[in-house]
């Protein structure tokens, strides 16, 4: 992938600046800051309705931010003239519905932005697909289809298929959400790896010991505004803020 | 389970038709009385060639005039479909106008509107037949139903899966093509059956027109027979037979398409 001209990875892979979103009359985001360094993981955490999936979604351009500033790699996504493509081979994005294509096998679907989109040799994105679902300990449902699966593979089939686009950024907007119990383990277990492995991780998500282990800072999200972040262990530690406090007493 | 259901489903109703013809048969073979003259069963046996004649123009409409329906359809929906306004506004207009209005008059204006003749640059003339004429006005109602099945398929498919294909970097002609129509296509194959049957059920109105199909040919037969009472039973129920044979299995398949939709969730 080529940043943009001036981009150096010791400058924030993604920054965001006195970021508004409004839907309408509706001011949801009002005025957010974060920046995001190469390799770092970090936690979006909040109540509900707070803007954390509308925060997440301005990052890949999902959601178009009304004013305000977000690059990624140096590259702005809030610009008229955003080469979509490129920002979208960068940042990958998993949601809490899985939203696989149901009409398309495991591989196929891991195999098939690639094959479409990057124009790729088949065979090199056969071989990149298939070691991602290795990874993510699915090699044996390759030709099964999506509604063969349980949640929790269905979620990590998304990982997969996110992955093989290559991203140098991967959001997650609470991907465990809509998972039973004791498949949550397994794709976090999935996402925990891939931190490992030095991927730049956004993370959404109500999972809050995961968030502490995993997560390099934490943002606490109210009503459109960050509340306070820091690091994990200060963060639930120590809350500064009543209302994360408020919002932490009441999740813990 | 459902299999022997649905192949005793389509037995069933066949017997009956066969049983039912059979019957008036043997009504109108009591009045046999009269023996220097034509039976009704004599004279619908000679004439049956004749009306299956005419109901071989009716299947030849009704295909023609689905596929026209089905490729004009098609590109009026995904018209339906476009961000641009401009190309969206009229495709609704054509779809709505053609919705909307009754197929009889649909027909007439086909009929009347359209010159039986038309002279090519060249300078030939080309006669257009009437039962063309008709194949046309059947197609754009049934196009303008295909059009919204089309876009009631593509607006029933999930938004997560624009978003994610939108994630992929997928552009929007490759999202429809790879992720969005071959989901509806399993959608919109019941009720696109369901149209071609009521449209093949339709193509006897092209005999106002003039038009020699199976009723039409029905007609001329029981007048060339001498247009005695007793043929219009038997005559019209044989015609009713043949298009019911055609139809029924289609309406089954289309039930059994819908069921097993329903049942997988799709
Ligand atoms: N497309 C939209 N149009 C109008 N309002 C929207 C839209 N998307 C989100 N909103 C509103 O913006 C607010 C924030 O929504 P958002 O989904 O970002 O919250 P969230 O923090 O992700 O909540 P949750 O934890 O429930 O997922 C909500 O009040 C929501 O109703
Ligand atoms: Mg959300």
């Amino acid at each position: 992938m080529t940043p943009s001209e001036g981009w150096t990875p010791d400058q924030p892979i993604v920054a965001i600046r006195d970021l508004h979103k409004s839907f309408g009359h509706v001011e949801v985001l009002k005025g957010i800051d974060i920046e995001v360094m190469k390799g770092e993981v970090i936690c979006i955490i909040g109540p509900s309705g707070s803007g954390k999936s509308t925060l997440i979604r301005t990052i890949n351009g999902l959601t178009p931010a009304t004013t305000g500033s977000v690059t990624v790699e140096g590259q702005e996504v809030h610009d008229d003239n955003l080469d979509k493509l490129a920002l979208r081979r960068k940042v990958g994005i998993v949601f809490q519905q899985y939203n696989l294509f149901p009409h398309r096998t495991v591989l196929q679907n891991v195999m098939m932005a690639p094959l479409l989109v990057l124009k790729e040799n088949k065979r090199e994105v056969e071989e990149r697909a298939r070691s991602l679902l290795a990874k993510v300990q699915l090699h044996d449902k390759e030709d099964a289809y999506p509604a063969e699966l349980s949640g929790g593979q269905q979620q990590r089939v998304a990982i997969a298929r996110s992955l093989c686009m290559r991203p140098d950024v991967m959001l997650f907007d609470e991907v465990t959400a809509a998972l039973d119990p004791e498949t949550v383990k397994e794709v976090l277990v999935t996402i925990k790896q891939l931190a490992a492995d030095g991927m730049t991780c956004v993370l959404v998500t109500h999972e809050m010991g995961f968030a502490r282990e995993v997560s390099d800072r934490v943002y606490f999200t109210d009503a459109g505004r960050i509340v306070e972040s820091g690091p994990p262990a200060q963060l639930f530690e120590q809350p500064q803020d009543p209302r994360t406090r408020e919002f932490l007493s009441k999740v813990l | 389970m459902t299999w022997t259901v649905t192949r005793l489903n389509w037995r069933l109703p066949v017997i009956a038709a066969a049983l039912c013809l059979l019957a008036s048969v043997a009504a109108v073979a009591q009045q046999e009385g009269a023996a220097d003259r034509e039976t009704a069963l004599q004279a619908l046996v000679t004439w049956m060639p004749f009306i299956l004649q005419g109901f071989v123009l009716n299947l030849v409409m009704s295909v023609l005039a689905m596929a026209i329906a089905t490729v004009t359809g098609v590109i009026l929906g995904f018209m339906q479909i476009s961000p641009s306004a401009v190309i969206r506004l009229p495709a609704k207009l054509v779809t709505h106008v053609f919705r909307n209005s009754p197929w009889l008059v649909i027909l007439f204006a086909i009929m009347f509107l359209v010159p039986f003749r038309v002279t090519l640059p060249g300078g030939e003339t080309v006669m257009i037949p009437d039962w063309v004429k008709a194949t046309v006005g059947f197609a754009l109602p049934v196009m303008a139903n295909v059009s919204e099945i089309l876009r009631g398929a593509v607006m029933s498919i999930p938004s997560g899966q624009w978003e994610s294909a939108d994630s992929l970097a997928f552009s929007r002609g490759q999202t429809l093509r790879h992720v969005i129509l071959p989901q509806c296509i399993r959608r919109m194959l019941p009720p696109w059956m369901n149209w071609y049957a009521l449209l093949t059920l339709m193509t006897p109105m092209a005999a106002i027109l003039g038009v020699n199909e199976a009723l039409g040919n029905t007609q001329a037969a029981m007048e060339a027979a001498g247009s005695r009472p007793e043929f219009l039973i038997p005559f019209y129920l044989f015609l009713m037979t043949i298009f019911f044979v055609f139809i029924y299995p289609i309406s089954l398949w289309t039930r059994r398409l819908e069921r097993r939709y329903a049942a997988s969730g799709a």
